[in-house]
């Protein structure tokens, strides 16, 4: 079986909920939808207290080019638009809806029915996307409508499916590969036409054979460009990078863009959420989420509305267990603490994990004790022993020559690190500093560059 | 006693060669330094703090000659550490006229203490203020005050500041602080400033600042911390100075304008504004006789009640009796004056 070549590491996969049908959630008596639901700018409000909104009303535009659209998840009236705490607690703002009914607009398809025939073109579909408000559903949320466009100088080959759900304990793609297996064909059909290509693969992990197997059949009753690729179970396998490797086993160079292998990675529920928007003209207002945890009475995958309460979610499984030490939004490997469950439900919200007090707590950082298990579990070939050192130090020039920028935050050198060493959170620290400095630098040259230009052509004209 | 010969000519040349070559070495690749560099440069305290904006104490000196040559004064270069002795001994030496700057110090501007601002959740990770700030909004309600992982002691070369156990809270050691702003860089949360060590001049220093930098709205804040600034603007009415402006929920003291009265202090419904000690004195009394006026305001409002009520009801009940149910009626607005 394939998996990717370099480093990973294998945690308890802890799949309490993968047995468990998606639930719709209820819909509580008000939503708050937040503005901040993308990787990228925030999106800006343009409704007011006291307009009417249906469930579809566009209630946020893109506030740069790296945003996109919000859709008002319910029907009602716009009650305020104010500030709430994301998952990490900070502030952001958000419109708040009194649900009012259940009105959907009416140029949502909501009949049962799958709509096989793809109407629009290349373009066409490009824009629905954007317009629908699809971002990626793997929890990075970006932008799709600018994956979608990737540099002109890119070729692109194939489309890979992110079917592999690597996090411990998550399993919303899993319960979504059973409930829709033929919608996401559909969707990965869109996905090649909008990228013009003609060959798909759909990467799953080995953990899911009921998944593997239902997808195949769908696959072989009419959807012959797309190859279902079973892989060896393995974090982080669901890195973009990682997964490109583990599927046509070619590497993304450092510093350059997925793209570049000719390959166009997208989850698989950005695909289911792509044939909504594209053949039932739905935008993205719900989404799978897990919540799950070793002490939740029910773990289960509930179909939530965007902005219902992560509060509310919880109570639907079984409630807040009294030794609780953690709760996380998205996986234990990369998902973030909650400092409280006072946030709502955004596009990226895979799961919710809550953790008993003693598998939530750090055990205390020892020494470096020069051991490299950190260095054989990168899946980047990086060394994160010196990286966090070099961050901890504000050792920025090293930290740039041993590739911080390469690092995908994965986590997997802290989870390997017998001393318990904080690596990940250095590491954090001194990227996005080298990050600026990459830009600034790259910034001047083409200032300089463009100042040459400028410089010679004036000489030309005399 | 040949092989000696042969080793001494041998190295006897080598070395005339290396010399050589040295020489012609650093003839051609000669960089002109101006000697007025070097001569500042050893005037100045050499910590290499850059707390005057520039890399180390050399970028300092050179930036000092350049000053001289170009505009015949040091403008606003200052040297924190070295204060206005060292900058009088530089001027003399460009030969200058020696101005001078008011020292400054590190303010903390956060006074949620841990009984003021109660934990909500526990982090855990790295000892880091610029790792848990970057991680989520923060152990206590309050997403804007100080962490108290201590980055700020980290960063500082004087070892004038250091955390207190029991606020939990960094305090800064008036007397090493030099004023290099390595903490106030350090801090993830932007709550050190860099202020005048004294509003006036005074024996003792006396200076006023806002200790909070909350921009949440004033019940929110309130609620994540009781000595939070909430915004209300009471300083800002009773400033004679018009030093205080309230932006974004938060009310800030212009240290240039602000002229250490205590007004604003006394009129701080949550204590957020703090004072050093002379300036506290002044203010003890003027809450004194803030009070001593409240009383006799409710004394005197007791007393209106009284008669007005006295007056009409005389026939029917006996005045003692009515007197007393208002007096307690009259002390809610009494009270008000008071906070």
């Amino acid at each position: 079986m394939k998996t990717f070549k370099l480093g990973g590491v294998h945690p308890a996969a802890n799949k309490l909920s993968a047995g468990a049908p998606i639930e719709v959630a209820a819909v509580p008596a008000m939503v708050a939808i937040p503005m901040a639901q993308n990787l990228g700018a925030p999106s800006k409000a343009i409704v007011a207290k006291g307009d009417k909104v249906k469930v579809g009303t566009v209630i946020g535009e893109p506030g740069g080019f790296l945003s996109s659209y919000v859709h008002s998840s319910v029907s009602g009236t716009v009650d305020k638009v104010d500030v709430v705490e994301d998952a990490t607690g900070k502030k952001v703002p958000a419109v708040f809806i009194k649900v009012e009914g259940d009105e959907w607009e009416e140029s949502i398809n909501r009949t049962k029915e799958i709509v096989r025939d793809i109407k629009l073109d290349k373009q066409q579909i490009i824009d629905k996307v954007k317009e629908m408000g699809i971002v990626g559903m793997g929890g990075a949320t970006f932008p799709t409508q600018v994956k979608l466009t990737p540099p002109p100088t890119a070729k692109p080959e194939c489309v890979i499916i992110n079917a592999v759900e690597c996090e411990p304990y998550l399993t919303s793609d899993h319960s979504l590969m059973l409930a829709h297996p033929e919608e996401i064909c559909i969707g990965v059909q869109i996905l090649e036409k909008a990228m013009g290509v003609n060959k798909a693969y759909i990467g799953i992990e080995a953990n899911k054979p009921d998944a593997i197997e239902l997808m195949r059949k769908t696959v072989a009753a009419g959807y012959p460009e797309i190859e279902v690729v079973p892989l060896q179970l393995k974090y982080p396998q669901g890195g973009e990078k990682q997964l490109i490797n583990a599927v046509i086993g070619r590497e993304v160079p450092s510093g350059g863009l997925p793209i570049a292998t000719g390959a166009l990675v997208q989850n698989v529920g950005t695909a289911f959420a792509v044939y909504e928007a594209v053949q039932k003209n739905k935008p993205l207002i719900e989404r799978i989420v897990t919540v799950t945890g070793k002490s939740v009475a029910k773990p289960s995958n509930f179909l939530a509305r965007l902005g219902v309460p992560i509060a509310d979610l919880i109570a639907a499984a079984g409630g807040l267990p009294e030794d609780t030490g953690k709760v996380i939004s998205g996986g234990p490997m990369m998902g973030k603490a909650m400092p409280d469950t006072n946030s709502y439900m955004v596009k990226g919200c895979s799961g919710i994990l809550v953790m008993k007090n003693e598998e939530a707590r750090r055990r205390e950082a020892g020494p470096c004790i020069k051991c490299a298990k950190c260095v054989h579990a990168c899946p980047m070939g990086l060394q994160p022993n010196f990286l966090s050192r070099y961050s901890e130090l504000n050792m920025l020039a090293e930290a740039e020559e041993e590739r911080i920028y390469d690092c995908i935050e994965c986590g997997s050198c802290q989870f390997s690190c017998p001393a318990n060493r904080p690596l990940l959170d250095w590491i954090r620290q001194g990227k996005p500093k080298v990050m600026g400095i990459l830009r600034q630098r790259a910034a001047d040259a083409k200032a300089k560059a463009d100042a040459e230009k400028a410089a010679k052509e004036a000489a030309a004209a005399k | 006693m040949n092989v000696i010969l042969i080793a001494l000519i041998a190295l006897g040349a080598i070395g005339l060669i290396g010399s050589l070559l040295l020489y012609l070495v650093a003839k051609q690749f000669y960089v002109y330094e101006d000697p007025r560099v070097g001569q500042v440069e050893e005037l100045l305290p050499g910590a290499n703090c850059g707390g005057c904006g520039f890399p180390g104490c050399h970028g300092m000196a050179d930036a000092c000659v350049k000053a001289k040559d170009a505009t015949n004064s040091l403008g606003t270069l200052f040297c924190p550490v070295g204060g206005n002795d060292v900058m009088a001994n530089v001027a003399s030496t460009l030969g200058l006229e020696a101005g001078s700057a008011e020292p400054k110090l590190a303010v903390v501007r956060c006074n949620g203490n841990i009984c003021a601002r109660p934990k909500v959740a526990v982090f855990d990770g790295a000892k880091s203020c610029a790792v848990a700030a970057a991680t989520f909004s923060g152990e206590t309600g309050c997403a804007f005050g100080c962490v108290g992982l201590g980055d700020c002691v980290k960063s500082c070369q004087f070892d004038a500041i250091h955390m207190n156990v029991e606020t939990g809270l960094p305090e800064v050691d008036e007397t090493k602080c030099v004023a290099c702003g390595a903490c106030a860089k350090a801090c993830p949360k932007f709550v050190i400033e860099i202020r005048k060590k004294s509003s006036m001049k005074s024996p003792t220093p006396k200076r006023v600042w806002v200790s909070c930098v909350n921009k949440d709205k004033g019940a929110v804040a309130r609620k994540a911390c009781a000595s939070a600034c909430i915004g209300c603007g009471k300083c800002q009415k009773v400033c004679k100075f018009e030093a205080i402006t309230v932006e974004n929920n938060v009310a800030f003291i212009d240290n240039e304008k602000c002229k250490a009265c205590g007004m604003c202090v006394s009129e701080c419904p949550t204590g957020a504004i703090h004072a050093t000690e002379p300036v506290m004195i002044v203010v003890e009394k003027l809450k004194a006789k803030k009070a001593a006026d409240a009383a006799k305001a409710k004394e005197e409002a007791a007393k209106k009640a009284a008669e007005a009520q006295a007056a009409p009801a005389a026939e029917a009940v006996p005045s003692d009796a009515k007197a007393e149910p208002t007096e307690v009626k009259a002390e809610p607005s009494a009270k008000k004056t008071a906070e």
